[in-house]
């Protein structure tokens, strides 16, 4: 198998998702699977290969001048908040 | 014939001539998603209060001498397009109350041109599917067959289209989520140049292969689109400075001098099905009958596309996604003991498998010790992609493929099966590891009567030439002008 039932757990612990003993199961099969397919990469030699991030040159980082814009107002940027206080968005507690 | 069956060309003509009014033709088209919605399921959320006044506005502008090709016609909206107002849901539970306090650039431009938006359409949650059935609400069914998926992830605007529910849509596609629906659902798709049109508004997915595009009922429609959307945008950076042509100067003078590439590892693939090879090597004779001269390319690195893609759309994903934390939008978990939890139980309860499949594919090929083997990997494996589109367009100008291995399968049938869904995925995701433009155009119909669409690729920035080919192609044939019978 590619990838244990642990270590599923630990990336999902990472990544904020917690999965049931059943799911976790399925999910390392499932994974498992795909991981041994990917493997199929290590036929390409990629010595001194650059990687790609993006691939159009083209598309460059334009600059813009540093001036105030329109932008949401408190109350939109707070409008689809679950739990706010018309000032912040509230959190459960953080320190005990 | 029915007002919801034009095109938008047509709608347009009737429109400017007097003979249609946009509330006539909006009103047309709601009454048709009336009576086959149901059926279908292409549509999430509906605005018809909206749809009629947006209407009635065009009527006004027309009126006032200020009309566009797009003034009064009736689109749809992928609901992974930020809409001001109107929810947005990206096909998932977890947002299914957000409501977006900003138009997308696309949906600015959109209004700006008077086009009247009648809804957002159903997708795979967060674009992460094939077939549509990976939304957080309902699948939607093929209109052509209504056991089969209408193909993903952009499936509702797909069927939408196809089932005349609306005259034209927009949709996304990050690994063949326009073109593939287009195919499967017998109507045309077009992904355009990576950073030809804004992503400003469009819920990310996976930020180096997303790009938003339209589909269309013909080709002029998908170029029409494309002119109103397309363009630099500065609040998105990867939007590209480029001159934005008019796309629908399209005409009939047949392809002679073009070059067409024929990618030996498209057109020989295995698992390629026998219906789908014979409509696109008849769509290759219909291509060298209007003139133009067929190439045998090769593509060496397609077959590490789908593995290549599969590492890096999960890893992009797995970082965008993480902002879906129940803090500031979405459903929050309300059982919960702390903020981790809440986190965690948010998250967990409001993504459905797929996603949380790619997040924990996606977190692991970036965590220490596995980014080098395989995001790093996959990063310079699909540098060997874009060299070999490279040495192609050197020897053509545009590159003829099938879109999708089949044609629409069964809903269900793969639904256990990820990987398997994955590899559907082959011929089209490519392009957008190349970030090059791909349209797919109607080219058949499998024998048990399903679309089968054809595919061309082309360089950086060249639609008007894809645009061009697709056209003349359609015009050439007649699988366009075939309706399934709801």
């Amino acid at each position: 198998m590619k990838i244990s039932k642990e270590e599923v757990r630990h990336v999902a612990r990472l990544a904020r998702l917690t999965l049931d003993e059943e799911r976790l199961d399925a999910m390392a099969d499932q994974i498992g699977t795909i991981l041994e397919y990917m493997e199929t990469l290590n036929r390409i030699d990629t010595t001194d290969v650059e990687p790609t991030r993006h691939a159009v040159s083209a598309v460059t980082t334009p600059v813009r001048a540093d001036t105030p814009r329109e932008h949401l107002s408190h109350d939109e940027a707070l409008a689809n908040a679950p739990e706010k206080d018309g000032e912040s968005f509230l959190v459960p507690r953080v320190i005990g | 014939m029915q007002a919801y069956e034009l095109t938008i060309a047509a709608a347009a003509d009737s429109l400017q001539r007097g003979e249609l009014s946009a509330l006539e033709l909006t009103r047309s088209v709601l009454e048709r998603i009336e009576a086959v919605d149901a059926r279908v399921g292409a549509y999430l959320t509906m605005d018809r209060e909206g749809a009629l006044a947006q209407a009635r506005q065009a009527d006004d502008q027309r009126a006032a001498g200020e009309a566009t090709a797009l003034t009064g016609i009736p689109l749809s909206i992928k609901d992974v397009i930020c809409t001001r107002g109107l929810r947005t849901t990206c096909g998932s539970r977890l947002l299914d109350n957000f409501i977006p306090p900003y138009d997308a650039a696309v949906m600015e431009r959109l209004r700006q041109a008077g086009a009247v938006i009648l809804g957002k359409t159903n997708m795979d949650e967060f674009a992460m599917g094939s077939s549509t059935e990976n939304s957080g609400f309902h699948a939607t069914r093929n209109p052509w067959d209504l056991e089969c998926i209408p193909g993903g992830s952009s499936g509702g605007s797909a069927a939408a289209v196809a089932a005349d529910m609306c005259l034209g849509s927009l949709g996304s596609d990050t690994g063949g989520s326009i073109r593939q629906p287009a195919s499967h659902c017998g109507i045309v798709g077009l992904k355009p140049t990576y950073g030809r049109v804004s992503r400003y508004g469009l819920v990310a997915f996976a930020s180096s292969l997303d790009q938003i595009g339209p589909l269309g009922k013909t080709v002029r429609d998908c170029a029409l689109l494309l002119n109103a959307i397309s363009g630099h945008d500065g609040r998105d950076s990867t939007s590209a400075v480029q001159p934005v042509p008019d796309f629908t100067d399209l005409n009939s003078d047949g392809l002679k001098g073009m070059r067409v590439g024929l990618p030996v590892e498209y057109h020989a693939a295995e698992g390629l099905h026998p219906d789908v090879r014979q409509a696109v090597a008849a769509a290759v004779k219909t291509v060298e009958g209007l003139g133009a001269e067929t190439v045998e390319i090769s593509l060496p690195h397609t077959e590490y596309g789908v593995a290549a893609y599969y590492i890096i759309a999960p890893s992009e994903a797995s970082s965008n996604l993480a902002r879906y934390d129940g803090v500031r939008f979405g459903v929050r978990s309300r059982d919960h003991a702390g903020m981790i939890d809440m986190f965690r139980r948010t998250r967990s309860a409001g993504f459905g498998a797929e996603v949380q499949r790619r997040i924990i594919l996606g977190t692991y090929a970036l965590s220490a010790g596995y980014y080098d083997a395989y995001y790093g990997k996959a990063s310079q494996v699909r540098t060997r992609i874009v060299e070999d589109f490279a040495r192609a367009f050197e020897r053509c100008d545009v590159i003829l493929s099938p879109v999708a291995p089949s044609p629409a399968f069964a809903i269900g049938e793969k639904t256990d099966d990820p990987l398997t869904m994955y590899l559907s995925d082959v011929f089209t995701l490519c392009a957008n590891l190349a970030g090059i433009p791909g349209i797919s155009v109607p080219c058949g119909f499998s024998s048990a009567g399903r679309p089968i669409g054809l595919q061309i690729m082309g360089r950086h920035f060249d639609e008007s030439r894809l645009l061009q080919t697709a056209y003349q192609f359609e015009q050439a044939t007649d699988f366009h002008t075939r309706k399934p019978g709801l």
